[in-house]
């Protein structure tokens, strides 16, 4: 599967390609790239979206009439998403833009009807101190080119809702560097799910790893409707030196017609440790891999499929410790022997 | 710590009873070391890592020399800082012991000068001192070897009366007696000449893996700075050696489980020349490596390999099974080696800051250059030379018995020293002025009433501390040696309230989780009974229990640090053990199913 002009595989995008398929599409093919299992699928580039608007301003102003807007103005910001929403919304795509997303979906899933995932990817989203997390959309258990296509939209279309315009003009940010690339992945149908820190939150201690996990999909945890199993791993003897197991008594699974629903897990799973020790130890490598590849701690978010195979759904810089890390423990003494003072020179 | 948490404390020495009926035998103990009213004032804790069991009169001498011994080398010898020695007393056989902490800021920093210009010349010329030590400690070990044999022979040898000597046999028995005290009390001296700036250092560089790596649990550090190639690792080697040269002799037919040391000698003369090359190889290994005791050196039944080839000749069986089952049973010694190269470089990995990376390197540099002293100089001190002196006073116990003092040559251990003296002056007096000694109407009955009380002592439960809490507990011999810290303290008072508690906590000595029946071992006679497969609870693993631990799936002691030995062996073994429980030997019944974790310092009674 060949990369076009507006479709990139993971495998064949890195960081350095962000300003084409934005933050989340960067971060995924980036960890691809680093040989991390992510769940497989291709970004519509930002490419993509610039033909789109392009054809859609030989019908009247979009970037122009946002950029005239201030950050305070709700009524204007509101009435011109509105516009520019339905404009997004309905206007047919350019044909080329038609074909090749097609064409990637059918190379992608072929026969199979696929669950995906459809996800914006801002390219201001994840930037240095600048957080667009939460202002784009994401869609989950979207089936079918068909579908497919609506949801690319709705993403493109979600950079002009009022939150995200409101958070541009307020932050002053041009609005020709702004641009919308999708991810589109195969959703992870999955046995456990949860995050992962590089290094404890507790203690800032850098030789562990904090990993959280509970059964089902991972919103259950994130949202903190399930008090999750909670694990502490050495990194490097991957001796195990926490162990709590919770009563997760709800889950989050598919739903029948797309999206998310919640159940009750079944008794004799409610006190059962959601991760094998096995797995314990594969996602402590893979939280290492990671770490060494992006040189920082990070805090991952992952999911095991029924299939028992471990996917990395997300990763970003832990940020909370960082000062940390510039005061040093102890610094070297021209006479070595006096560091044993710390212990015979009693507690300070 | 707030105010309304703080623990009410321990119960006052002053509050424990001697058990009605033992009065006499507690009386026997010198004076110094009864507890009085003002001993009420102080923390004690119950060392029962050295002393699991009852101490009899005369085996308390190994506390009184090695406390006499650490607390030179800490107060006067290199002037610790924050710390003078260690005080010790007994009570129904039970040695308690307490630190004296030096708390004046001004004292501190005149001892601090002092300790630099002492401490520090040590850890400066740190390999010439040790090859010094060997020496000293050999031509001490070789001095008590020559000792001469005693005799009272009937009349004076005439070579002895030709040659002018001048001086009787009676003489020599005061001579060697005291030699053999002193040569003892001497060896502890040199057994604490380098011991704590050893563990200072591997405690400066855990104080600083604590520090950067919160999370690190102890024994990953004590894997980072243990040496793995020190003497007392050598018995157990020589005996997987010996299991092997068995097979390649093809005479391993006849080192079966249950068969007395005896008759497998016999056995093994009876296969010709294959037996016999196997028996000088077996001559080879036990001098000097058999010369190490059962326990810790702190009990005279604790005897030596060399004394009593039971214990090694129990352990090949096994060793000859897995070799033949196409185990590898030869320490891994550069597999281990490289596993701790790489644990080091691992976490200095982690390690961000390049000024926090040269301090690492300085403080495990430092930890690696000392520390093998600590894991090594057992093997000559509680060991080698332990057996010696015991056995030296052994003999005065066959003489002594041979004259009536008591029936039996144990018995001489249950005198003080300075009775044993002078039941040889009494018999010095008898054999030089004609009458009988006056001994053998005093002694049998005392030795019996003690024995009695040992016996008596040792069904009776003993507080694992005594007295107030202390805030901090800042000795470093003590939170090292004996794993005593506040929190440890705190565990103690808290599982002092919960009547039927079944989980049990201690310190996480070796990772590994494992399921078993407990095998409660209270004193050394019992590790017989331990099966394939039984979790070991005992008052303290020893290493030199090394080869049991091939058969039991885990270990479990009430006291004891993550570099106790146990704890090391553990480790090796890879066996799940946790340590300094306190009370492990005390809520585990013998036969429950217990289950260990080492890696969180847990264990569970199952039922």
């Amino acid at each position: 599967m060949r990369s076009s002009e507006s479709i990139s595989w993971f495998a064949d995008i890195t960081l350095s390609d962000r300003p084409a398929v934005g933050g989340k599409g960067g971060s995924l093919g980036e960890l691809a790239h680093a040989g991390i299992a992510v769940p497989p699928g291709f970004v519509i580039r930002t490419t993509a979206f610039e033909r789109f608007i392009a054809a859609l301003e030989e019908d009247g102003p979009i970037r122009a009439g946002v950029a005239e807007l201030e950050g305070h103005d709700l009524n204007g910001i509101t009435a011109l998403s509105e516009n520019l929403r339905a404009r997004l919304e309905q206007a047919p795509l350019p044909d080329s833009v038609h074909m090749e997303i097609v064409g990637a979906h059918t190379d992608f899933c072929g026969e199979n009807n696929w669950p995906l995932a459809v996800r914006s990817s801002a390219t201001t989203e994840d930037a240095e101190g600048r957080s667009f997390a939460g202002l784009q959309d994401t869609f989950l258990w979207v089936m079918g080119a068909q579908a497919v296509l609506n949801r690319v939209r709705s993403c493109w279309a979600s950079l002009y809702s009022v939150p995200s315009i409101a958070y541009r003009r307020k932050h002053r940010i041009p609005e020709n560097t702004v641009a919308m690339a999708v991810v589109v992945q195969r959703m992870v149908d999955a046995r456990s799910a949860g995050v992962m820190f590089t290094r404890s939150p507790l203690t800032g201690d850098r030789s562990v790893v904090t990993l959280e996990a509970t059964w089902g999909l991972g919103s259950a945890l994130v949202s903190g409707e399930v008090t999750p199993d909670r694990f502490v791993i050495s990194k490097i003897t991957g001796e195990i030196s926490v162990r709590h197991i919770s009563d997760k008594h709800i889950q989050h699974v598919p739903g029948a017609g797309g999206g998310t629903r919640e159940v009750d897990t079944p008794e004799n799973l409610r006190r059962e440790s959601s991760v094998s020790d096995q797995e314990l130890a594969a996602l402590k490598d893979i939280a290492r891999k990671v770490e060494r590849h992006y040189g920082q701690p990070q805090d991952i978010e992952w999911a095991i499929d029924r299939s028992g195979e471990i996917l990395v759904l997300q990763s970003r810089p832990e940020t909370v410790w960082a000062a940390r890390d510039q005061t040093p423990v102890a610094k070297p003494t021209e006479n070595p022997l006096l560091h044993v003072m710390n212990i015979f020179g009693g507690r300070r | 710590m707030s105010a309304s948490v703080k623990p009410t404390g321990f119960p006052l020495p002053s509050s424990l009873q001697v058990v009605p009926g033992t009065e006499r035998a507690q009386a026997a103990y010198p004076y110094y070391m009864q507890f009085t009213k003002e001993d009420d004032e102080r923390f004690w804790f119950y060392n029962s890592m050295h002393f699991p069991e009852p101490m009899s009169p005369f085996d308390v001498t190994t506390a009184e020399a090695a406390y006499c011994a650490l607390g030179a080398a800490n107060t006067r010898v290199h002037c610790l800082p924050t710390t003078l020695g260690i005080d010790y007393r007994i009570i129904n056989g039970r040695i308690y012991i307490g630190g004296n902490a030096v708390t004046d800021a001004a004292e501190i920093a005149r001892r601090t000068k002092e300790f630099q210009q002492r401490a520090f010349y040590y850890y400066a010329n740190w390999e010439r001192l040790i090859a010094q030590w060997k020496d000293k400690m050999m031509a001490l070990i070789r001095e008590a070897q020559t000792l001469r044999k005693l005799a009272l022979p009937e009349f004076e040898p005439l070579e002895h009366v030709h040659a002018g000597r001048g001086i009787a046999s009676n003489h020599y028995l005061l001579d060697v007696y005291q030699k053999t005290l002193e040569g003892y009390f001497r060896m502890w001296h040199y057994h604490f000449e380098f011991l704590l700036l050893g563990y200072g250092a591997y405690m400066t560089f855990f104080d600083f893996c604590k520090k950067a790596f919160p999370e690190i649990s102890e024994q990953t550090v004590a894997r980072m700075v243990s040496g793995m190639q020190a003497e007392i690792f050598r018995p157990d080697d020589e005996l997987r050696k010996l299991a092997k040269r068995a097979i390649e002799l093809g005479v391993d037919g006849v080192l079966r489980e249950g068969a007395s040391p005896d008759d497998i000698i016999k056995a093994l003369e009876q296969l010709g020349e294959p037996g016999r090359t196997w028996l000088q190889e077996l001559a080879v290994s036990r001098d000097p490596w058999f010369n190490i005791n059962v326990g810790d050196g702190f009990y005279h039944y604790h005897r030596s390999w060399n004394d009593d080839l039971s214990l090694p000749f129990s352990a090949l069986p096994g060793y000859i099974a897995n070799a033949k089952a196409g185990e590898c049973i030869e320490r891994p010694i550069e597999k281990l080696m490289a596993e701790r190269k790489q644990l080091i470089e691992d976490y200095r990995e982690l390690l961000n800051i390049d000024e926090e990376r040269a301090a690492y390197d300085q403080m495990i540099a430092l930890a690696h250059r000392v520390f093998p002293y600590v894991e090594g100089h057992k093997f000559y001190c509680e060991h080698w030379y332990t057996n010696l002196f015991f056995n030296k006073i052994r003999e005065f116990g066959a003489l002594l018995a041979e004259h009536g003092f008591f029936q039996d040559t144990e018995d001489v251990f249950q005198l003080t020293h300075y009775e044993i003296e002078a039941a040889i002056i009494d018999l010095m007096t008898a054999w030089s002025n004609g009458s009988p000694p006056r001994g053998p109407a005093r002694w049998p009955a005392i030795v019996q009433e003690r024995k009695a009380a040992i016996k008596e002592w040792a069904e009776h439960e003993t507080p694992p501390a005594l007295g107030p809490v202390p805030e901090v507990i800042d000795d470093p011999a003590i939170v090292l040696l004996w794993g005593i810290t506040r929190e440890r303290l705190d565990a103690w008072l808290a599982a002092g309230g919960q009547a039927d508690a079944s989980e049990i906590r201690g310190f996480a000595a070796s990772s590994g989780v494992a399921e078993g029946v407990a095998r409660v071992v209270k004193s050394v006679e019992q590790i017989d009974r331990l099966r394939h497969g039984d979790i070991l609870v005992c008052r303290v693993t020893n290493p030199t229990w090394a080869p049991i631990f091939q058969k039991i799936a885990a270990a479990v002691s009430d006291i004891g640090g993550s570099m106790s030995h146990a704890a090391i062996v553990a480790r090796e073994y890879g066996l799940p053990a946790v340590v300094g429980t306190g009370t492990a030997t005390q809520k585990i019944k013998d036969g429950q199913r217990i289950r260990v974790d080492g890696g969180r310092g847990v264990v569970t009674i199952l039922q």
